[in-house]
């Protein structure tokens, strides 16, 4: 029997989607059999991020529905033989699926697969109440930023008063060198904060708009530091003990010069 | 050392500004607690007090007040009677 992640956040556009596809491609390059599931009905975009969208034929709601069986509707990722995606309808909205439905579409899921991952839509509305339904574990994810912890902070409480285990958290888009100014929460900051357990932190990484672009997954790039943090936290779900470390900020010519003069100084 | 000296010249990171408002604005979002919540911290209330002396369960008010930069938990508990002995 699989497990059911719903991955969620509150706030859009903090990269639920992209964490989402990341880190499906890491458990699935690490040979587990998973599926991603687009909950976000009527605003599809995992197809995108995974360069998936020409082969979609039927999507979530399709199944739901009985238009289309299960095995129909799950689209084999292009690189990875144990990855599979199930879309979110876009000529529909939020109410053609409720979360009975989900959370039964969840149960024949996690017969099939290791993993299935869940990316939420934004907000709390019923978009979120379906993607919740039926997993097993949440992870939040929230951008070192106000509105973005705010949010997150909101997200949690739901999650408790839906009786879920406590989530874990995904720090995104942490930019260490303004870390280190004291102009931006490190991971300390947010954990006080919002007090949950820390899954992971992925740095901000310009390589995630070009695996976007292309339609790959930063995670298959070996050189990507971001692709490298979700590598980490996939092997945190499969339950493998991996540290987290604190992104370090390049130093850049001005830092190398700030530490020749402190070395000098110590000197 | 460089952020020394940018303390010197008064430059404070935001980063604390954004710690402290978000630990304001928490507060305020987390106490709009539901009725039923309310009302079962209530009970708790009542029950735990109860073991040290007894309470016009009529009187018991609990409320939450929120003002600019803080929430308080307000209660108003009148006492009947105090428990003669306590031994605990």
């Amino acid at each position: 029997m699989g497990e059911v992640i719903v991955i969620t956040s509150g706030k859009g556009g903090v990269g639920k989607t992209t964490t989402t596809a990341n880190l499906g491609a890491a458990l699935a390059s690490m040979g587990r059999r998973v599926c991603l599931v687009d909950a976000d009905i009527g605003l599809r975009n995992l197809d995108v991020v995974l360069g998936l969208e020409n082969r979609i034929v039927y999507d979530l709601v399709d199944v739901v529905e009985g238009f289309a069986r299960l095995k129909q509707a799950l689209i084999k990722d292009k690189r990875l033989e144990s990855l599979y995606l199930l879309p979110a309808a876009q000529t529909k909205d939020k109410t053609a699926v409720n979360p009975q439905q989900m959370q039964s579409l969840m149960e024949d899921l996690k017969g099939e697969f290791d993993f299935v991952l869940v990316d939420s839509p934004a907000g709390i509305e019923q978009g979120f109440r379906n993607a919740i339904a039926g997993a097993g574990r949440a992870v939040v994810v929230a951008t070192p930023e106000v509105s973005s912890v705010r949010d997150a902070d909101r997200i949690i409480g739901l999650l408790e008063a839906a009786e879920l285990p406590a989530p874990s958290l995904i720090v995104n888009r942490l930019r260490p060198q303004m870390v280190r100014k004291g102009d931006m929460m490190g991971i300390d900051d947010m954990i006080e904060i919002l007090a949950i357990e820390l899954l992971g932190v992925v740095p901000e990484d310009e390589s995630i708009v070009v695996s976007t672009n292309r339609g790959d997954p930063a995670v298959l790039a070996p050189s990507s530091r971001a692709g490298q943090a979700f590598r980490n936290i996939a092997r945190r779900l499969m339950g493998e003990d991996v540290p987290v470390l604190e992104p370090v900020a390049d130093e850049g010519f001005f830092g190398r010069l700030r530490r020749l003069m402190g070395l000098r100084q110590e000197g | 050392m460089f952020e020394l000296l940018g303390r010197l010249f008064g430059r404070e990171g935001s980063k604390d500004v954004a710690k402290e408002r978000l630990r304001l604005v928490l507060v305020h979002d987390r106490s709009q607690m539901s009725p039923q919540l309310l009302e079962n911290l209530k009970n708790d209330l009542l029950r735990v007090i109860g073991e040290y002396m007894e309470i016009e369960p009529e009187g018991f008010l609990v409320d939450l007040q929120t003002n600019e930069n803080q929430v308080a938990l307000v209660a108003n508990i009148p006492v009947r009677r105090m428990k003669r002995a306590f031994t605990k």
